[in-house]
């Protein structure tokens, strides 16, 4: 019964989005205010109906109803209960379903947050949404339902969830990742919405701005937790893997970082509006194709848990219409005219298209390597791009963009000096120079990648810390003008001294990790990197849907003092047979070691994987670095309703003019607020 | 004028769909195998163990088996190879490796922690025979007869539906008929 529930609210949705997607944007174009307004209530009501079905989907498996096929699918009466709730994401129809409320969760979130936009801008953006809702809730009624039912021969228990994703992490990874995608969609349903209209100006830029920032953050988190699980549950302690899965989402983040940063170009000085749209439509795109590449199968991944080409089919149907058909109107719609606004070749402009070259070939290039297997295979010819690709192409982009990136942080709009640009670069090489060297020596050898590493990472630090010692310069004290300065030019800090975490953290774990397989008996110890890493018995252990072999592994620094204990531990999963690993990690900001078992031999002995992975942590602080640096940046002060109630009453005076807005507060990029 | 280049993003995407739509037709688990009913081709590559042994074709002649494609840098093949051991363990399934493009030492120590489910490992580090064969990507499991002929190519994970729908009666006909040919001479 509660299923059935469910399906039938998805369908009530489905009507929603139907209407939401026609009324308003209808009512848009022959003008009639009581069509467009339809759009707020109508938007709600499809979230309603969403969260209905998937709270129907939720209770079916908590309640064990394995009648229904997919839970019977996914789910296990020996599940503990916070894994049968993440279950229902934990395959094809649950995951769509998850997508489907995210996505009618933005679009009522900007129904609810656009008080100050135009209505007509309101009726068009919130149809748009409801167009990509109309094509995904399709595609779920149509072939992938969560809901159907196995009768009247149900099974007593269900296959049980995929062990890999019985895990913390792979709790929180979907959700987050497709706030990052969906999120995407808000960015793209204004971009198509100024084209529609044709008011592509600054104002639009203003208003997708702090979508765009939330969407992103979400994404840089979501792929920060799904490296992180990689690292701690696929048992040999690699972080990144450039499998198809992975650059999926690694292509909107890069098309997003770049639009981030053209939005704020258009934004303060209306420039780049065509580039912006573009961008705009790729980043959504990206996560849309993203979507496809894993559920189509059309390539072999770890993470292909739903390959059908039927559904392939559906999705190549949808990005046909939803791509095809905005990148149709941009061509037709976007301004050609040659922007008035001039610039010179050291203004922050330049430096911020010069950013989002780099950040747009990086994405080419992750996209051409994914997919020239494809290309490959249609012309006969037998390639394959991996990791070395990548990593080539990578070494190079990134310290390009880090380098310009610590130079154009000083740059101004319109024009900047020679001289306040060059000024402090003597100074960031000396210390990049020094640093690069000192910190290789002392970790033993010196390798030009972690040489070329730490300096960009060294370089951007020191940009970075000097323009915030700059910018907090008051007559009160370091701290009181720190603390006034906006909170987006806080936000941007922190996002730019999280990349330089991260590239400390890829370059050192990358160039400096030791590892050494092993085979211990009870008692027998191993020594690595100054650690000793003592073996020290092995038990059973019974979990709720699994026994494991536990092992107990001390580790000892040199004077023989017990640092720490790991349970490194092998489990064989009841119901489905798979074996797993879970590694033991004794984490450190500046190095973890880490204990894998391999396999138990007779004597009572066992493989052993051990490693030492110096500032692996850094990957992801960095990660979580630039996401605050986001969240904090949205919660600037111009953001806020009462200063949107002034804009608003100003938009509407002017909301016929395409020009470009000169604004006197905050400014993201450059400094104090008003 | 200006306008035309507006179309260029179009213009890549259509293009993009095109090459999805035409890779779409081939079920990516069942890839359209160039090779098929054709005899493995030709190869002279040394065991992985034991680089002085020099394996031939005529090494996977005898009895249907199955050549298994992986390699260590290959995380999917890390999720099959329990499911490999059981069936070379307890259906005694005659499987052979062919480590692609792999490094020795890693991919010995790899069959020393998990165990080796293979009756012997093919070193292809080159990924010559890889290329003759038209393998996608790790991991790939092709159905060989006993007169060394490709049947089948599976590509992805090995597991226990791909092995009862798929494999295992494909196998078992394949062994009968080589039964039926060994006696027919005989009747």
């Amino acid at each position: 019964m509660i299923a059935e529930l469910g399906h039938f609210a998805l369908i009530l949705s489905f009507c929603f989005a139907i209407l939401l997607a026609f009324v308003p944007i209808t009512g848009a174009w022959i003008g009639d205010r009581l069509w467009m307004r339809l759009s707020r209530p109508l938007a709600g009501a499809q979230f309603l109906m969403a969260i209905v079905a998937f709270a129907a989907l939720t209770a079916s498996f908590l309640r064990d109803d394995f009648s229904v096929r997919y839970v019977a699918g996914h789910s296990n009466s020996l599940l503990p209960w916070y894994y049968k709730f993440s279950a229902v994401w934990g395959g094809h129809e649950g995951s769509l379903l998850l997508w489907a409320l995210i996505l009618t969760g933005w679009t009522a979130a900007v129904a609810k947050f656009s008080k100050q936009l135009p209505l007509e801008m309101v009726a068009r953006v919130l149809g748009v949404m409801g167009m990509i809702s109309i094509g995904f809730m399709l595609f779920i009624l149509m072939t992938s339902n969560p809901f159907l039912r196995y009768l009247p021969n149900s099974p007593q228990d269900g296959a049980d969830l995929n062990p890999l994703l019985q895990d913390f992490g792979l709790i929180v990874h979907p959700p987050m990742l497709y706030m990052g995608y969906v999120g995407f969609s808000v960015a793209f349903a204004f971009a198509v919405a100024a084209l529609m209209g044709g008011r592509l100006d600054a104002a639009w830029a203003r208003w997708s701005r702090p979508w765009t920032t939330v969407a992103w953050a979400f994404l840089t988190l979501g792929i920060a937790l799904g490296s992180w699980w990689a690292y701690y549950e696929l048992g040999w302690g690699g972080w990144w893997f450039w499998d198809p899965v992975e650059n999926a989402s690694f292509m909107p983040w890069l098309a997003g970082t770049a639009l981030i940063h053209s939005l704020a170009a258009t934004e303060k000085r209306g420039v780049f509006k065509s580039w912006t749209v573009l961008l705009a439509i790729f980043a959504f795109s990206l996560s849309l194709l993203g979507t496809f590449l894993v559920r189509s199968g059309i390539l072999t991944s770890v993470h292909a848990f739903a390959a059908d080409p039927e559904r392939g089919r559906f999705v190549l149907m949808m990005l046909g219409v939803v791509i095809g058909g905005s990148l149709l109107l941009y061509a037709l719609r976007a301004p050609v005219v040659k922007s008035r606004i001039g610039f010179s070749e050291t203004s922050r402009e330049v430096f911020l298209l010069v950013n989002n070259i780099i950040l747009v070939v990086a994405m080419l290039t992750v996209l051409i390597g994914t997919l020239a297997p494809l290309v490959a295979e249609w012309m006969d010819k037998e390639i394959s791009v991996g990791a070395p690709y990548f990593n080539l192409m990578f070494s190079l982009l990134v310290p390009l963009l880090v380098i310009v990136m610590g130079v154009g942080m000083y740059s101004h709009w319109k024009d900047t000096k020679a001289a306040q640009l060059l000024g402090p670069v003597p100074m960031f090489l000396v210390i990049s120079a020094v640093t690069s060297v000192v910190i290789p020596w002392m970790y033993g050898e010196i390798h030009l990648m972690a040489v070329i590493g730490v300096f960009i990472a060294v370089w951007l630090f020191a940009a970075t810390l000097r323009d915030a010692w700059l910018k907090s310069a008051s007559s009160q004290g370091r701290m009181r003008g720190w603390l006034r300065t906006s909170r987006s030019y806080k936000g941007m800090v922190l996002g730019h001294l999280g990349l330089a975490v991260t590239i400390v953290g890829a370059t050192m774990v990358s160039q400096y990790t030791v590892e050494r397989d092993v085979r211990l008996a009870p008692g027998q110890s191993v020594e690595l990197s100054g650690f000793t890493f003592r073996f020290d018995e092995e038990t059973q252990r019974r979990g709720p849907n699994f026994i494991g072999d536990r092992a107990t592994v001390s580790i000892l620094d040199s004077d023989g003092d017990v640092l720490h204990v790991l349970h490194p531990e092998k489990r064989r999963y009841q119901v489905s047979g798979n074996i797993m690993t879970e590694a033991g990690i004794d984490p450190g900001l500046f190095r973890d070691l880490y204990v894998s078992l391999g396999e138990s031999l007779e004597d009572e002995s066992w493989t052993m994987r051990v490693q030492y992975k110096p500032f692996v942590r850094w990957l992801w602080l960095g990660g979580v670095f630039m996401a605050w640096g986001g969240f904090l940046a949205v919660a600037d002060r111009r953001y806020r309703i009462k200063l949107k109630r002034k804009l608003s009453t100003a938009e509407a005076m002017d909301s016929s003019d395409a020009q470009a807005q000169p604004r006197g507060d905050a400014d993201a990029l450059g400094g104090r607020q008003a | 004028m200006k306008r035309l280049f507006l179309f260029v993003p179009l213009l890549a995407f259509v293009a993009v769909v095109i090459l999805f739509n035409q890779n779409m037709d081939n079920d990516p688990s069942k890839l359209e195998l160039a090779r098929k009913d054709q005899p493995v081709p030709t190869f002279k590559l040394g065991e992985l163990y034991n680089p002085g042994r020099e394996l031939t074709p005529a090494d996977l002649k005898g009895e249907p088996m199955l050549l298994n494609v992986w390699a260590t840098w290959c995380p999917s093949c890390r999720v099959e190879h329990p499911y490999l051991l059981k069936l070379a363990k307890e259906y005694n399934v005659p499987i052979i490796g062919l480590n692609y493009k792999d490094d020795r030492d890693a991919a010995k120590k790899w069959l020393e922690t998990l165990q080796d489910p293979y009756r012997f490992v093919i070193f292809d580090q080159e990924g010559r025979l890889g290329l003759d064969l038209g393998v996608y990507g790790a991991p790939e499991t092709y159905v060989i007869d006993a007169a060394g002929v490709i049947r089948y190519r599976h590509v992805g994970v090995v597991n226990e539906k791909v092995w009862r729908e798929t494999l295992a009666p494909m196998l078992r006909n394949l062994k009968m008929a080589n039964a039926n040919a060994v006696e027919e001479p005989g009747s």
